[in-house]
C-alpha cells in the first residue's frame, strides 16, 4: 500500500511541479513569442509530415508483415520495430552514418541529386519518422491480424479487385487500428528528441522542434520551457484520452 | 446452363475429392455434417481455395483446370457466394452492401445505388437501405446478403448454411421466403447445409457428402428410403445395416444375420425401420423369422414414442410405445428378445 502510494506520487509529484510553478499569468504572451511559435509551427509540421509518411510507408509494411510469410520476415520484422526499444540518440547516429554528407546513401544522394538530409528540416522529419513509425506498424499489422479475411474473400466473389477490396474493405475495417496507429505515432514524433538534435541538429525555424525549444529555453528563460513543456502535456493527456477505449479497457 | 465441377484440393491435411454436375433450374443441397467438405467445396467452385487436379466448368466455359493453367480469378467468376455468416461490410449501408458488386463490377455510384434499391425492395427491405448489418435482424441480414449477390446476376448462386444463423422460431417462415427467391433465380443453384429438414425441404437433389468425399446422391425420396451411409441412417432415423446376402439371409458386417425376403445376392444395405423392430420379455414364438436376444442400452422418450437403443448380434434401434416399455417392465440394462419380420427388411444392393 505504502510503495503503491509511493509508485503513484512518483508520477504525479512531477506533474503538480509542473502545474504549480506554470507562470498562468504571461502564458499566453509566452506562447507568442516569436522563437516559440516558430518552434511550435516546425513541431506540428514535422510531427504531421513525419506520421504521413509513416502511413505511406507503415500500412504497406503492415500489411506485409500481418498476409505474407517469407523467409526472413521475422528478421525484418524485428530490425522494423527496432526503433522502439533503441536510445534515440543511437537512432540518430545511425541515420547520420547512413544518411550524411559521408554517409553510404547520403553520399551519393549529395553527389548525384544535391540533396542534403542532415541538419535540415526534411531531416527532423526523417528522424521522427524513424522513431516513430514503429507504433503505427505494429498497431496497423495487429488490427489486420485480427481482422476477418473472409470479409476479403467476400468482396473478391463480389467482383473486387486487389485495390478495391484494400480501399473500400481491409483499410475501413482496420479503421479504429489506423486510426489509433497514427495518432499515437504523431504524439512519439512531437515529442521526439534524441534523434532529432542527433541528425537535424537544433537550428531555430529549420530543425529546433518543441523539444528542442523547451531544453534550451529551460537555462535562458525557464517560463516559456514550462508553457511548451504544458502544452506537450496537454497534447499527451488529449491522446491518452482520445484512445482510452482502445489502451485502457475503457474503464 | 450447367455446372461440371471436378474438384481436388487439399484443406489443412484434409482431402476434398468431389464430382459433381448441377443443371439450371436444379437445385442442388449438398448434404454432411460439420466437417465434411461442404464449406470447402464452395470455396473451390468460388475461385477461394485453388484446386490441386480436377476442372471446374460453368456454361462451357472452363473456369479451372489446374492441368492446362487455367485459373479464373474469384473477382471475375460468373458466382455469387452467400456466406453462412452472410459477411456484410459492418462498415456499409445495407443499400451500399447491395450496391458493392455493381460498383466493382464497373457500374456508376448513382445508377449502382438505383439498382440496388431496386434488390432491396425485391427483398422486402426498401425501408432498410440506411441501416448498418449491425442493427438488422438475422433475416433481414440473410436477405441482403441475398440481395448482394443476386444484384450481379450470377450464372452459379452457391449457398452455405443459408438458415444456419436464424433462430430456429424464424427459419420455417424464411425458408419459405428463400426458396420464393431461388425459385424466380434462373442459373444453377447450389446449397450447402448440414440440416436435413432445410435439405429436403429446398432441393430437387441430394448429393451427401462426408469426410470430403461424395457418399451418395439423388433425390430426396431416393436418398431417405436408400440410404447409404450411418451419417443419413442416422437422420432419417432407421437401422442401416450392410452385408452379405446368400438365399435370403444377409451375413451383417459388424456380426449377427438377417433373414429378409427377396434379397437378391452379393454385398447389400438393409434398412430396418425402429418402430417395425417387435420386443418380448421371453422368447418369441411363431411369426418373426429373426430373433436373437440383446440388451437395453439406453431408453429416450422422443415424442409420444421411447427409442431403445439395444446391443446384441446385431445392435439395433428399436422404438415402442410408453406403454409397452411399462409392460415389458424394461429398464436400462435389461436382457431383452428382439424380433423383426424377414418382410420389414428393407434390402438394397450397396
Amino acid at each position: 500500500m505504502i510503495l503503491a502510494s509511493a509508485g503513484a506520487a512518483f508520477f504525479i509529484i512531477p506533474l503538480l511541479g509542473l502545474l504549480l510553478r506554470a507562470p498562468w499569468a504571461s502564458a499566453w504572451r509566452q506562447l507568442a513569442a516569436p522563437e516559440v511559435l516558430a518552434a511550435l509551427r516546425l513541431s506540428l509540421l514535422a510531427s504531421f509530415s513525419a506520421t504521413a509518411v509513416a502511413l505511406l510507408l507503415g500500412v504497406p509494411l503492415a500489411w506485409i508483415f500481418a498476409r505474407l510469410t517469407f523467409p526472413g520476415r521475422s528478421v525484418v520484422r524485428a530490425l522494423t520495430v527496432l526503433p522502439m526499444v533503441l536510445p534515440p540518440v543511437v537512432g540518430g547516429v545511425a541515420l547520420l552514418l547512413a544518411f550524411g554528407r559521408q554517409g553510404i546513401v547520403g553520399g551519393w544522394l549529395a553527389t548525384t541529386a544535391g540533396i542534403h538530409l542532415p541538419f535540415t528540416t526534411a531531416g527532423a522529419i526523417m528522424a521522427e519518422t524513424f522513431v516513430a513509425m514503429p507504433f503505427l506498424v505494429i498497431t496497423v499489422e495487429a488490427g489486420l491480424r485480427s481482422m476477418d479475411t473472409r470479409f476479403e474473400d467476400a468482396a473478391r466473389t463480389l467482383g473486387a479487385g486487389r485495390w478495391t477490396v484494400l480501399w473500400r474493405v481491409t483499410l475501413p475495417l482496420v479503421r479504429p487500428s489506423l486510426v489509433a496507429g497514427a495518432v499515437l505515432c504523431w504524439a512519439r514524433a512531437l515529442g521526439e528528441f534524441g534523434a532529432t538534435i542527433t541528425f537535424a541538429g537544433n537550428f531555430p525555424g529549420r530543425t529546433q522542434t518543441m523539444p528542442l525549444a523547451v531544453y534550451l529555453a529551460l537555462e535562458s528563460n525557464p517560463d516559456a520551457a514550462i508553457v511548451l513543456s504544458l502544452v506537450l502535456l496537454a497534447v499527451s493527456l488529449a491522446v491518452l484520452i482520445g484512445l482510452r477505449d482502445r489502451w485502457l479497457g475503457g474503464s | 446452363m450447367t455446372l461440371g465441377a471436378r474438384i481436388q484440393a487439399g484443406v489443412d491435411g484434409f482431402a476434398l475429392d468431389v464430382q459433381l454436375a448441377v443443371a439450371a433450374g436444379e437445385l442442388v443441397a449438398v448434404l454432411g455434417p460439420n466437417g465434411a467438405g461442404k464449406t470447402s467445396l464452395l470455396r473451390a467452385l468460388a475461385g477461394l481455395l485453388p484446386l490441386s487436379a480436377g476442372r471446374v466448368t460453368l456454361d462451357g466455359v472452363v473456369l479451372e483446370d489446374p492441368a492446362e493453367g487455367i485459373r479464373v480469378p474469384s473477382e471475375r467468376r460468373p458466382v455469387g457466394l452467400v456466406f453462412q455468416d452472410y459477411l456484410l461490410f459492418p462498415h456499409l449501408s445495407a443499400l451500399e452492401n447491395v450496391a458493392f458488386g455493381l460498383r466493382a463490377r464497373g457500374m456508376a455510384r448513382g445508377a449502382a445505388m438505383n439498382q440496388a434499391r431496386g434488390w432491396l425492395e425485391r427483398v422486402g427491405l426498401a425501408a432498410e437501405g440506411d441501416q448498418k448489418p449491425a442493427s438488422l435482424s438475422g433475416g433481414q441480414a440473410q436477405r441482403v446478403a441475398l440481395a448482394r449477390v443476386l444484384a450481379l446476376n450470377p450464372a452459379l448462386l452457391l449457398l452455405d448454411e443459408p438458415m444456419a444463423a436464424l433462430d430456429a422460431s424464424t427459419r420455417v417462415e424464411f425458408r419459405r421466403d428463400l426458396r420464393r427467391h431461388l425459385e424466380s433465380f434462373e442459373g444453377v443453384r447450389l446449397l450447402v447445409t448440414h440440416d436435413p429438414v432445410e435439405a429436403m425441404a429446398m432441393a430437387d437433389r441430394l448429393v451427401v457428402l462426408e469426410h470430403g468425399r461424395v457418399l451418395q446422391s439423388g433425390t430426396p425420396a431416393d436418398v431417405t428410403q436408400h440410404p447409404r451411409s450411418r451419417y443419413v441412417a442416422d437422420l432419417v432415423g432407421v437401422n442401416l445395416f450392410r452385408g452379405r446376402a446368400s438365399h435370403n439371409v444377409i451375413t451383417l458386417a459388424d456380426g449377427g444375420s438377417l433373414t429378409a425376403a427377396g434379397a437378391a445376392d452379393g454385398d447389400v444395405f438393409a434398412v430396418v425401420h425402429p418402430r417395425t423392430v417387435a420386443l418380448y420379455r421371453t422368447r418369441p414364438d411363431g411369426t418373426p423369422r429373426n430373433v436373437w436376444e440383446g440388451r437395453a442400452v439406453d431408453l429416450d422418450l422422443e415424442g409420444d414414442r421411447v427409442r431403445v437403443r439395444l446391443s446384441g448380434l446385431p445392435s439395433i434401434v428399436a422404438e415402442v410405445t410408453p406403454a409397452a416399455v411399462r409392460e415389458l417392465g424394461l429398464d436400462r440394462g435389461d436382457r431383452i428378445w428382439i424380433g423383426v419380420k424377414a418382410t420389414e427388411i428393407n434390402v438394397y444392393p450397396a
